[in-house]
């Protein structure tokens, strides 16, 4: 069985975006039949966090010089988008 | 979509109704003030949000007439969870939350007073189900009573 990808999940505080995000991307992911791993963390705290990781997702902000794949989408919280970022998001880790 | 949750969250004197407000300040300011009367928050909560706000702004365009705004900070400045909603008369601007250079013109705020619980989680899952409802955003900006905005919730 193929090992499951890693997805860093970053918001402002670790808390409760970056939850409901992790859960929707895991849950969505399943459907596509891709397994994946997620760990939440701060903004701050992905330059120290990326590497073991395939891809990270965020709500805000992240520095620009990271070596891991990036996707930045407002789309768990507001509907906006959210095939398409699931699509990137699928492609990505491919 | 209904939600429990969010009715029993919201504070009933924490829900200020067309609210009068000249810029995003003011309405942070607003409804931490009516949290920390109603013994949900410290009295730091409101510093702190607004604090948050500049660094890591909160506004969310969601496509339609409406955008909105889920302002909220450490868990640290909160006594209980609970949930403040503004609608404002005339839009102000919140930055961006993934481009924070850029405004959004807010006229729906929902301040987030989370503590480290698993209700958090689920209180935002909720809402960010809420902002995607055109028909319950509809409902709240239309509201002319508090008991209107629990309608729209159900």
């Amino acid at each position: 069985m193929a090992q499951p990808k890693r997805i860093l999940v970053a918001c402002g505080t670790a808390i409760a975006t970056s939850t409901v995000v992790a859960k929707s991307i895991e849950e969505e992911m399943y459907k596509r039949g891709i397994k994946v791993i997620t760990r939440q963390c701060k903004a701050s705290e992905v330059k120290g966090l990326e590497h073991g990781y395939d891809l990270i997702v965020t709500t805000t902000p992240l520095p620009k010089d990271l070596e891991v794949p990036v996707i930045q989408t407002l789309a768990f919280l507001t509907g906006i988008g959210k095939e398409d970022v699931l699509n990137q998001i699928q492609k990505a880790l491919e | 979509m209904a939600s429990e949750k969010i009715r029993e969250l919201l504070v009933p004197s924490a829900i200020c109704i067309q609210l009068d407000a000249s810029d995003s300040k003011t309405v942070i300011e607003a409804l931490s003030n009516r949290l920390f009367e109603a013994g949900f928050v410290h009295s730091s909560f409101s510093q702190a949000a607004l604090e948050r706000e500049s660094r890591m702004p909160t506004g969310l365009p969601l496509g339609g007439k409406f955008n909105a705004a889920i302002p909220h900070t450490d868990i640290e400045h909160v006594i209980k969870p609970a949930l403040a909603l503004a609608t404002l008369k005339q839009p102000v601007n919140f930055q961006n939350m993934i481009e924070p250079e850029t405004a959004v013109p807010v006229q729906l705020v929902i301040v987030m007073a989370l503590e480290q619980a698993k209700t958090q989680v689920e209180m935002l899952q909720e809402i960010a189900g809420v902002l995607q409802d055109e028909i319950i955003i509809e409902k709240l900006m239309n509201a002319v009573e508090i008991t209107q905005v629990y309608e729209a919730f159900s």
